[in-house]
């Protein structure tokens, strides 16, 4: 349906691009419809897809809602063994996947396996489809995502149409984008943002640029060399592209206008460097989850500027913040009873809105009477609605009764002016149940002692809140869209105690 | 016109306007475009209807149209020569909110 408006309102614009081959919005369509019919004709239940970026995504995502069929998009840095037990919970299902992969994967009887150069090259060469026949249930299952599972077995988050044409109908306006404008995409199919900019792309009319595999010097070589206008990064990717321009004073990218980020905490060092390097740029924080079709909160530029240019060590705070609810949205920080708690203080982000999924296959809704789905992100909103985010409700440290939030004793540590990194976790204590132990990454040539950063934390913070084991590390493990596996650390620092 | 529920796609009797429901009120509605009650996508339109001319100053595609009341709301997904309308009052176009692109 957004596809087919994007074709008659500008079909000869070019829609996707993947280094020098591309699909105009025509042609996008044409493709999609040819390749519904294929999925149709499969007799299979899902349409998924284990591969990078490449044109085929586009293809493969708007043909299967035309056919009516769920898209899953699959982790391709998955093992065998996890990608078999993500395959079992879809089947029977086509696959696409490129050849290589192909080759290597044993897959259970019911998956189809179609090599995605030949799907492309199928639908590319269809003739036109033969009626605009595509399924409008606002009910039925547009995506299925499979959450990372950093804390468990991945859950396939259900995104119904209803909900993306919702958040799409909500933020985007129909063929906003200017003939020039080019969205760079860098984060994978297989992540709600890759798949959400792939939508408002198409439905803004803005021509998408794909990277299939992120590093910062091909995105800065790409972006310059494409003129691209509007990109998203996490904030590992941010943070990757600061350092490879070290030296400079201007990141040189005159045409990047809007910069938008999230998917993790953007450390103020980062944003503050970032807001230096590329002055020409309008940048945005958007947080949201799979389970919420996508971004919730913005920080808009007027937000950024407004901030890094204050006195106010409040209004400055916020450059941390993820901004303010969308209009179509609303937020509230809720107590462990399920009561909404005032300004300032922290507790469970609770959202509500026509996007909002709250909804896992096999588990059903998550979402309470009211309507309000509980994140499991804990935070607090400041007086002005300016959402701050403290990690999961499920890493706080519970130290002889008191509960510790890990994100505000990181954003002390990142305060110091030695720190390049740091995460805090709890580990077991025999005398207090879990206490406080911290991860540091030490800035290339700077130098702090344990006793040091300990102080440091005592002097802005209750003494509850002191780390009493700091391991210093040459980096934190992040997964690749920017999660800091927290498991991993606290299993490393408990290790060490 | 039958109950409708939000997704629904709908076509106009007389010229190319194809809409999609995005709201509803409850019970019958009646939208007309181009002075013709609207028709299901894979209707036949009724034989002999034309275009009103107090009803043809056109639909614009990708805007959503909605009523006084502001409980009836249509995506344009194919814009064609009628104007909608609803109990004989002509539809607006919803003011667009302009957000800065977050992905």
């Amino acid at each position: 349906m957004l596809l087919e408006m994007a074709a008659q309102g500008f079909g000869s614009r070019v829609a996707i691009q993947n280094g020098g081959d591309c699909l105009s919005y025509d042609e996008l369509y044409r493709a999609a419809g040819a390749a519904a019919r294929e999925f149709r004709d499969s007799k299979a239940d899902h349409v998924s897809l284990l591969d990078v970026s490449s044109l085929a995504v586009p293809v493969a995502l708007f043909a299967s809602a035309w056919a009516g069929l769920p898209f899953v998009p699959l982790n391709y840095r998955l093992s065998g063994p996890e990608l078999a037990a993500l395959m079992a919970r879809i089947n029977p299902a086509l696959l696409l996947t490129d050849d290589e992969r192909a080759s290597n994967l044993r897959t259970p009887a019911g998956i189809q396996v179609r090599g995605r150069d030949s799907f492309l090259e199928a639908a590319r060469s269809a003739t036109s489809p033969e009626s605009n026949d595509w399924e409008t249930d606002p009910d039925a299952i547009a995506i299925l995502l499979f959450t990372s599972g950093t804390t468990g077995i991945p859950k396939a988050a259900v995104l119904r149409h209803k909900h993306l044409v919702s958040y799409i109908l909500g933020s985007v306006e129909f063929g906003a984008a200017g003939e020039d404008d080019a969205a760079l995409v860098c984060v994978p199919p297989y992540h709600v943002a890759g798949m959400a900019a792939l939508l408002s792309s198409v439905y803004a009319g803005r021509r998408v640029v794909q990277l299939a595999n992120f590093d910062a010097q091909s995105w800065l070589d790409l972006a310059r060399k494409e003129r691209v206008t509007n990109a998203f990064v996490v904030p590992t990717m941010l943070a990757q592209i600061i350092d490879a321009l070290e030296g400079q004073t201007r990141a040189d990218l005159p045409h990047l206008r809007s910069l938008s980020y999230g998917g993790g905490k953007m450390p103020l060092s980062v944003i503050e460097k970032a807001m230096a390097l590329f002055p020409e740029a309008n940048f945005t924080n958007a947080y949201g989850l799979t389970e919420t079709s996508s971004t919730i909160t913005i920080l808009d530029p007027d937000d950024h500027r407004t901030a890094a240019n204050s006195e106010d060590d409040a209004v400055r705070r916020r450059l941390v913040s993820v901004g303010r609810a969308l209009p179509s949205i609303e937020i509230e920080i809720h107590d462990e009873a399920g009561l909404p708690v005032a300004a300032g203080e922290r507790g469970e982000i609770c959202v509500r809105g026509e996007q909002v999924s709250g909804e896992y296959l096999g588990t059903g809704s998550l979402l309470n009477e009211a309507g309000w789905f509980p994140t499991r992100d804990a935070g607090h909103l400041d007086a002005e609605g300016y959402l701050f985010l403290e990690g999961r409700i499920d890493d706080v440290i519970v130290r002889g009764g008191e509960n510790l939030s890990p994100g505000e004793i990181e954003d002390v540590l990142l305060e110091h002016e030695a720190v390049a990194d740091a995460a805090v976790v709890g580990i077991p204590d025999e005398r207090w149940g879990e206490g406080v132990a911290a991860a540091v990454v030490l800035k290339t040539g700077c130098q702090a002692s344990d006793e040091e950063l300990k102080d440091w934390v005592k002097r802005h913070l209750r003494s509850s809140r002191v780390p009493q084991q700091i391991g210093f590390r040459d980096q934190l493990p992040y997964n690749e869209t920017g999660k800091l596996l927290r498991r991993r650390v606290r299993e490393d620092l408990a290790g060490e105690a | 016109m039958a109950q409708l529920k939000p997704g629904s796609r709908l076509k106009s009797a007389v010229c190319d306007t194809e809409v999609m429901l995005i709201a509803a009120p409850g019970g019958d509605v009646d939208v007309t475009c181009g002075g013709a009650a609207l028709v299901g996508i894979a209707d036949e339109p009724p034989a002999g209807a034309t275009l009103a001319s107090d009803a043809a100053d056109g639909t614009q595609l990708g805007k959503r149209y909605i009523n006084e009341a502001g409980d009836l709301e249509l995506l344009v997904t194919k814009p064609g020569k009628g104007s909608l309308a609803s109990d004989g009052t002509p539809l607006t176009v919803k003011g667009a909110k302009p957000l800065p692109a977050s992905d």
